[in-house]
């Protein structure tokens, strides 16, 4: 199992994010928005918290990542009526407070355990910042 | 490098709009001085980043923190506006590294100061200072763990 930290306006954590995807481990997320850096980082939080209230995290999470040229509201959006989702509840809990905090929940966390670079992964207790290298990816399988 | 129980070296030096910023400026706070190699590259961008994100949580505590490197002022403003961030920058210019040297942070291999962190208590005293391993990134949490084990003045 491995534990992400990671920004989804981030470009380096979305080439992780292909890296991993093709491999046989179990991936727990947790969000590291770096507003300063990614002014849209919490925002894009939110909507894949809201859209795992609807069971789609991943989707939202996979679909943010592999195209982040598009992340304003309005894709947001067309994602969200892709993948099928109740848009008002969407938008509702995007922007809810219980979302805020469960966001904020992660990021407090990855301080904590001293991230300090996006990503950052965690196996078996041990910090790899940064884009999975070969010997990281090697661990894994 | 400069250990705790050592009197912290005073310095004055040019910050990112030329303004002159000397530690004195800050007798009576917690100061955490964040020794980077350079501007512009990937890790430090992230560090400062990562400290910009929590800057309420450190103020909140009374710390302030100055970032200090050897680059010129002109590159740290340009440095600051990519970041987006409201820490002030401090010129270790000119005579170059004169700082970093006064705290044992100085690389002469590489003519930048190592990567470190430098926390000056109210009076003016080191409390705390941290040498961070190549390549590896001081989280925000030590400075976190630092500023908690203060003992009160």
């Amino acid at each position: 199992m491995v534990i992400e930290y990671a920004d989804l306006e981030c470009p380096y954590c979305a080439k992780a994010h292909l890296i991993l995807k093709e491999l046989p481990v179990t991936r727990v997320f947790r969000h590291f928005p770096v507003v300063s850096k990614h002014p849209r980082a919490r925002v894009l939080a939110a909507a894949a918290e809201a859209a795992g209230l609807q069971g789609r995290f991943w989707e939202m999470h996979d679909s943010l990542l592999e195209d982040q040229g598009h992340l304003d509201d309005p894709h947001l959006w067309e994602r969200a009526v892709r993948m099928g989702l109740d848009i008002d509840q969407f938008e509702a809990d995007r922007r809810s407070a219980a979302v805020a905090e469960r966001v904020e929940r992660d990021f407090h966390s990855g301080i904590r355990a001293g991230v300090a670079t996006t990503p950052t992964q965690f196996l078996s207790g041990k910090a790899h910042p940064g884009v999975p290298d070969a010997s990281f990816i090697e661990a894994l399988r | 490098m400069i250990e705790p129980g050592s009197p912290a070296p005073d310095f004055t030096l040019p910050d990112q709009d030329g303004n002159k910023v000397s530690l004195a400026d800050f007798r009576g706070r917690t100061v955490v001085l964040v020794f980077y190699p350079a501007d512009f590259s990937r890790v430090c961008t992230d560090q400062l980043s990562v400290y910009q994100e929590v800057l309420p949580q450190f103020e909140e505590q009374g710390a302030a923190l100055l970032g200090i490197s050897v680059d010129g002022a002109f590159c740290h403003k340009a440095f600051r506006e990519h970041l987006n961030t409201t820490i002030p920058l401090l010129a270790d210019f000119h005579p170059k590294g004169e700082v970093a040297k006064a705290y044992g942070v100085w690389s002469e291999e590489y003519g930048v100061a190592s990567r470190s962190l430098v926390m000056v208590g109210p009076d003016g005293v080191v409390q705390w200072s941290y040498s961070s391993p190549p390549l590896e990134v001081p989280g925000a949490n030590l400075i976190f763990d630092a500023l908690e084990q203060r003992t009160p003045a």
